[in-house]
């Protein structure tokens, strides 16, 4: 079965193309049978081709298959072709799994929504896309699938489209990304002129072999990387990200969270050996990343809706992705990449269902008190919330640590320290997420309607997602425990062509230590903000009026993109509008329409009906007919 | 004997007055006048290159443009009058019902 | 002595086409045609072909003046035209038709190239027998054609008024 790895993307693909043509006269029923059970085909063939990959063990190379040629212009090459590696395949088991899980979700939470069938429809077709995008042999088929999961993600965020701040929304996120893409398209030609190939393979080994000198290397990928910052939402190119949260709660969780979002990472994963050869671009990497964690979780830290603080959290966590992916921990950033799914998506899902019974609300200044109406939603919140704290022996605590831990090893300490004190944040915004939506008294208007919990198309990939956050984090366990003890590491040996580094086991032993007290000591933080003595936020918050501000107001940088890009390109706009296409290319237009009427009514004097002046034409003619005979 | 090429600039010269004749008159019954003017040019023109050349297909030719100018006088000036009843006038100045 | 007819003839026939022309009264523009053809007749005489000749005389100057003149009859048209002032119409016109008439002479000298001169007369019998064999089809559609002319007119002009 693993041999059939190539219909993984494509089983998705038809479905989508099925329910684009054929899904408005489908039964509600069938759509809701039909676009799961594409996943679910999708992520059975991964585990095949995932496990056929294990038993061969690390150096293994991978399936490989050519579907249809593509390109051949002049020397160079490409064909559509897929790959299914070691990084393809964790990737695939990760967007296959939790896409599953996110499609079997949405048959509950989309139940009453018209427009079904387009919903399934869009969803099947990221997850067509998603795939094409981690199992291309070659960058230039990832960059379409690449464009593909921009493509969806505007579709999905522009979902009810009627709405004005979705279809705003969806435009930003195609805008931005744009701009990150023009860097990427860059990056890319700058990469086949001087390899002459597109092929990962080659493009990896090039450096080495000395196709691309570390000027060259570090050019191209720090315009590869900024396309990352724009689908991956790091600094600069994040502010789509949070405005994306119109969108359905089930795309936010897959989309924005598990699996387009972490496309960047992949990205920089896969061409290891390009961003290696350059260590400017690696620190690039691990700097933006280190930023944006602490950043991001700034921002969270005063954000009302329940969806927004997630967006955020989403944006920080992905720096971290970043800032083990800069060190060379590869391996450790792709950990980092499959827990947060987990737990990221189960956040998702589970505010979803938060949402789902609340009838919409999203504010959590309005919620308090849910603990003992959702029985379900409560526990597993609560898990993902622990996970993505980074409480030891959950998910998240075993991916962070090990992404710190590589940082101290290489000796970048002060990126340790902004990862430190991103983990700090992180546990506190998350409490105080808890903290607000389920203890405390509840702040519902009175008339609201009676709470109930989601049904069990919902809650039962809350459950799972639930399960895995918890204990996924054991395949990575620290070396501490011994070399074999990290399984995830072992699978990657050599895939990155990177030496780990390793420490000392009393270090490792101390790392653990303050990762442990960080997350406790924001979580016990959080406590007091929320719990303890529930004025103390408003009182901070007068204390600092200016910080306060400046956070609630995420640091006034869509203000000023707003003013600096958008605007002026408004204006620009206009400008050209009305001096170049009211004047040019419509002046050419009527003007050829009155040149015609001109020329119509200039004609129209030769006939005046008058049988003398008909007769001077056809004299006019016989002489000239006479002339090219005499002549 | 007289030369043939003094008959054709005869034929032309009266052609040539008979395109004037059609542009300078302003009736249709004088302007119909006017091409069978140039018609019989015409046929001075064969007959002259007859003679020139000796061979008798000029006269056999004028002799059925005769008949054809004939025929064509006679519908034409039918035609005529039905104009005329129509409109009540051959003045070609008033007749302008092919002005586009 | 040719040449006197011949002079004598032509300026007849010239003389009543340039009158034909000048004259604003319908009846004289037909008579004035009537001696133009005629003289025509002695034009096509003077060139050995007296066939021609009578039937110019016969049907033209005969036959189709005076359907002319009868048409001018029924019209009965009293007031001459306006006379018209110099335009660019009429400048236009003369410009071309001097045109004409250079390319026309220029068409005629050339065409006398390789004439045998003078030509040797014809007789009406060799006439006779192109008429009835080489152009034997081209005669009897001539007829055909005036009975269709015939028929015409009156299907066309037949109708009485206001029917």
């Amino acid at each position: 079965m693993a041999d059939a790895f190539w219909l993984i993307p494509l089983i998705p693909g038809a479905s989508a193309l099925v329910l684009l043509l054929f899904g408005s006269r489908m039964s509600r029923r069938g759509v809701s049978w039909q676009g799961p059970l594409a996943v679910l085909a999708s992520f059975i063939l991964s585990i095949a081709g995932f496990v056929r990959l294990a038993q061969a063990g690390p150096g293994a190379s991978g399936l490989a298959k050519t579907l249809l040629p593509w390109i051949a212009s002049g020397s160079f090459v490409t064909n559509f072709a897929f790959a299914f590696d070691r990084l393809s395949a964790v990737m695939a088991l990760v967007v296959t799994g939790v896409g599953l899980l996110i499609h079997a979700y949405s048959v509950g939470y989309m139940a009453e929504d018209k427009a079904y069938a387009r919903y399934f429809a869009f969803l099947n077709l990221f997850t067509f896309f998603m795939l094409v995008l981690v199992m291309a042999s070659d960058i230039v088929l990832m960059f379409v699938g690449w464009e593909g999961v921009g493509l969806c993600s505007y579709l999905l965020i522009g979902f009810w489209f009627a709405r004005p701040a979705a279809a705003k929304a969806g435009m930003k996120a195609f805008l931005v990304n744009r701009v990150g893409d023009a860097a990427f398209i860059i990056g890319l030609l700058f990469l086949l002129v001087t390899v002459g190939s597109s092929s990962f393979a080659t493009i990896n080994a090039a450096p080495a072999a000395g196709l691309i000198g570390p000027g060259l290397a570090t050019l191209i990928a720090i315009l590869l990387f900024v396309g990352a910052t724009g689908k991956s939402a790091q600094i600069p190119l994040y502010v789509w990200l949070p405005d994306a949260m119109e969108g359905p709660t089930p795309v936010s969780a897959l989309i924005h969270a598990a699996t387009m979002v972490t496309a960047g990472v992949y990205m920089v994963s896969r061409l290891s050996g390009l961003f290696a050869a350059s260590p400017a671009a690696s620190a690039v990497v691990a700097w933006t990343g280190g930023l944006t964690a602490v950043y991001a979780a700034t921002i969270a830290l005063v954000q009302t809706d329940i969806k927004r603080v997630l967006a955020y959290s989403t944006i920080s966590q992905i720096g971290y992705m970043f800032l083990g992916c800069g060190v060379g921990a590869y391996a450790a950033g792709m950990f980092h990449l499959v827990t947060h799914a987990f737990f990221k998506s189960l956040l998702f899902l589970a505010a979803g269902s938060v949402i789902h019974a609340l009838g919409g609300e999203q504010d959590m200044r309005r919620m308090g008190g849910l603990k003992k109406h959702l029985p379900v939603t409560f526990p597993v919140f609560l898990v993902g919330a622990l996970a993505i704290a980074g409480v030891p022996f959950l998910s998240g605590f075993f991916s962070k640590d090990t992404i710190l831990a590589m940082d101290f090893a290489g000796h970048h300490y002060v990126l340790y320290g902004l990862g430190l004190a991103g983990a700090i944040l992180t546990a506190f915004y998350m409490f105080r997420l808890v903290y607000l939506t389920f203890y405390g008294d509840p702040r519902l208007p009175e008339t609201h309607a009676p709470i109930h919990e989601s049904p069990r198309t919902m809650t039962v990939p809350l459950v799972i997602l639930a399960v895995f956050s918890a204990l996924a984090g054991f395949v990575g366990l620290p070396v501490l425990l011994g070399e074999k003890a990290n399984l995830f590491e072992r699978f990657f040996k050599g895939a990155f062509g990177q030496e780990v580094h390793h420490l000392a086991a009393s270090t490792e032993a101390l790392l653990i230590l303050a990762a442990t007290l960080a997350a406790l000591a924001g979580i016990y933080l959080a406590f007091v903000f929320y719990r303890r003595s529930p004025s103390l936020p408003a009182r901070s918050a007068a204390r600092f009026p200016r910080l306060y501000r400046l956070l609630v107001g995420k640091y006034y940088v869509d203000e000023a993109y707003n003013a600096v890009i958008v605007r002026p390109l408004i204006r620009g706009a206009e400008e050209v509008y009305t001096h170049f296409d009211l004047k040019v290319v419509d002046g050419a237009l009527n003007g050829s329409a009155a040149a015609a009427r001109g020329a119509g009514k200039a004609l129209n004097i030769l006939q005046s009906g008058l049988l003398r002046d008909y007769a001077l034409a056809f004299l006019l003619g016989v002489i000239i007919f006479l002339g090219v005979l005499l002549l | 004997m007289i030369p043939p090429l003094a008959f054709l600039l005869l034929a032309v010269l009266l052609f040539g007055l008979g395109v004037l004749a059609f542009f300078v008159k302003k009736d249709l019954l004088t302007q119909f006048m006017a091409v069978e003017i140039m018609l019989n040019a015409g046929n001075l023109a064969f007959l002259a290159l007859a003679k020139a050349f000796g061979r008798a297909e000029g006269q056999a030719l004028v002799l059925f443009v005769i008949t054809v100018a004939a025929a064509e006088a006679v519908i034409g000036l039918a035609i005529i009058v039905l104009v005329f009843r129509q409109r009540r006038s051959i003045r070609t100045d008033e007749l302008k019902d092919l002005k586009g | 002595m040719a040449w006197v007819v011949f002079i004598t003839v032509s300026v007849l026939c010239i003389g009543s086409v340039a009158a034909m022309i000048i004259s604003r009264n319908q009846a004289h523009n037909a008579l004035f045609l009537v001696l133009a053809f005629a003289s025509l007749g002695g034009l096509f005489g003077l060139l050995d072909a007296p066939f021609a000749a009578a039937v110019q005389v016969l049907v033209y100057a005969g036959a189709i003046m005076v359907l002319f003149l009868f048409a001018i009859m029924m019209f009965n048209l009293r007031e001459p035209p306006p006379r018209e002032k110099r335009t660019l119409r009429a400048v236009l016109t003369a410009a071309l038709g001097i045109v004409l008439l250079a390319e026309l002479a220029l068409a005629a000298k050339r065409a006398l190239a390789g004439s045998v001169s003078p030509g040797a007369p014809s007789e009406i019998a060799g006439l006779g027998r192109l008429l009835f064999t080489d152009y034997l089809y081209a005669f009897e559609i001539t007829s055909l054609l005036i009975l269709a002319a015939l028929v015409g007119a009156l299907a066309l002009a037949g109708k009485k008024e206001g029917s």
